[in-house]
């Protein structure tokens, strides 16, 4: 029988013995060539802990994040894989799941995912069979040694499970309770979308904090007025507030006014949070000038 | 009732090809509401298709259509006009359009598309708030359904997507888990925000469904 290699997490590593960590996301391919997507990673080595491959992002078709976060851990690069509810049924998941395992995947983000109609197969059915605290449940039963009708299983995981959370959205009062049930359904981290009030994001970690989960704030570069705006009208829960926007429309060098409101808001970030999740968007190269100085053992 | 709107004409007389002579079949009941399948539609139809060029042999209005004993009977009693048609286009929704092709060896045409189990908000609107799940959780959602109403379906609180208490798919909608918010903060109740729920179980709503009646 091959078991399963002993699941390590360095994310989870870190994040227990409270040191700082930095994550980014890479967006695997449309195809099967994951060239580009490896490059990327492995530009990535050392700049940060653990690095995000999202599940068919913005509900568009692309190689399963399995294949590339397996790929990941052959190269010792940690990835965290984000799995949603929109496109596999309860069955699916959980083998999804016990794939990811063998393979080496230890970090898991239990995500609803974007309703199917943002993306290119706007005609398809959506799943939704679970939800993202279904699916946390989900993954502490197999942690547990079960699936979740309750058969055992030849070999279990050990997952480290996290889930996303948008501290800014309201009413906060019904953002709350949900992530207390993620809390009781075993995420250990939250990824936040896009943080630009640090105010917001205070009051987010004040309540979070109780339920014992690691806060890794997101932080967005965004390379021009336009994208910003962009963004804000297309992507489900994200707000450009509209004094960022206006710096960057009077910006000479939109991207590096990106970079430095980006730096500044992760600097900002900081004493509410356990690491920041780095959303490049296509410019991972500027990860480091966005992160720096930020983790325990960059100072 | 079940909310029901026509297909587009030309649909309708594409699969109306192949035949000349046609009977018309509406519904007295949910198509009437509804301005799909009532007397008036059903005479608007027989002026469509002798436009159109087809032999329109007679015409019945069903109470109701779902009924396959009481379609059997209606159709029936049109004897000739029935019988000397080559099709039945029924102004019905889909249960409807099967009682007729139950009961008939005509060709049976749905001129319909049956959309949900709706509410009447006011005459002509209609909305979806039940999706028939076969286990309802109304109370326990403060008697408003997030498997109907949130697009996604979810059990355990809003979306990544809701913010200011609108909903990601329709930025015109309120998100379903805000309304339940809103009812539980007027009560003073919260628990269920907090209880999480399980994963439906979907063996209790196969299809087909069927149900027997204990005598």
């Amino acid at each position: 029988m091959i078991t399963p290699a002993p699941m390590s997490s360095t994310l989870r590593e870190k994040l227990e013995s409270n040191h700082f960590v930095v994550t980014a996301e890479v967006c695997p391919p449309k195809g099967c060539d994951c060239g580009e997507f490896m490059e990327k990673a492995r530009s990535l080595k050392g700049l940060v802990d653990a690095v995000n491959v999202t599940d068919n992002q913005g509900a568009n078709v692309r190689i399963s994040p399995l294949a590339p976060a397996a790929l990941l851990t052959r190269e010792g690069i940690e990835p965290i894989l984000q799995l949603t509810c929109r496109d596999r049924n309860r069955m699916a998941l959980q083998s999804e799941l016990l794939a990811a395992a063998a393979l080496g995947v230890t970090n898991i983000l239990s995500l609803s995912g974007d309703y199917i109609s943002f993306g290119d197969h706007a005609g398809a059915k959506p799943v939704f069979d679970l939800d993202s605290v279904q699916l946390l449940q989900t993954i502490a039963t197999l942690n547990a040694g079960r699936d979740i009708s309750g058969a055992p299983l030849e070999g279990a995981p050990s997952f480290f499970a996290g889930a996303a959370a948008a501290p800014e959205a309201e009413p906060f009062d019904l953002i709350l309770p949900k992530l207390a049930k993620k809390a009781a359904a075993g995420a250990r981290f939250f990824q936040t979308q896009a943080v630009f009030s640090p105010d917001r994001l205070a009051r987010f970690t004040e309540a979070v904090r109780p339920l014992g989960v690691k806060i890794i704030a997101g932080i967005i570069l965004l390379k021009s007025a336009g994208m910003a705006r962009y963004i804000t009208k297309n992507i489900p829960g994200l707000k450009v507030p509209p004094e960022v926007v206006a710096e960057l429309e009077a910006a000479e060098s939109p991207l590096e006014t990106g970079v430095a409101i980006a730096r500044r808001l992760a600097a900002a970030a900081r004493p509410f949070c356990d690491g920041i999740h780095i959303m490049a968007m296509g410019r991972e190269e500027l990860i480091p000038d966005i992160a720096a100085g930020l983790r325990n053992e960059d100072n | 009732m079940i909310v029901s709107k026509q297909k587009p004409f030309i649909e309708i007389l594409s699969a109306l090809e192949p035949v000349s002579r046609v009977f018309l079949i509406g519904c007295a009941k949910c198509a009437t509401v509804c301005k799909a399948g009532g007397e008036e539609q059903i005479w608007q139809m027989q002026e469509d298709l002798i436009a159109a060029g087809k032999d329109v042999t007679g015409s019945v209005v069903i109470d109701e259509a779902c009924h396959m004993l009481r379609v059997q009977r209606d159709l029936r009693a049109k004897g000739e006009m029935v019988k000397g048609a080559e099709a039945l286009l029924v102004l019905a929704c889909g249960a409807g359009v099967q009682s007729v092709s139950a009961g008939s060896d005509r060709l049976t045409i749905a001129g319909l598309d049956t959309l949900f189990l709706g509410n009447i908000r006011r005459f002509g609107q209609f909305e979806q708030r039940c999706s028939l799940c076969g286990q309802c959780l109304l109370n326990e959602t403060a008697g408003i359904c997030p498997v109907t109403v949130c697009p996604k379906g979810l059990l355990n609180g809003p979306c990544g997507g809701m913010d200011e208490g609108r909903c990601e798919v329709n930025g015109d909608a309120e998100c379903v888990w805000y309304q339940i918010y809103l009812r539980l903060r007027e009560r003073g109740e919260e628990a269920p925000l907090t209880a999480i729920k399980p994963p439906r179980d979907f063996a209790r709503n196969l299809r087909p469904g069927s149900l027997k009646l204990d005598k």
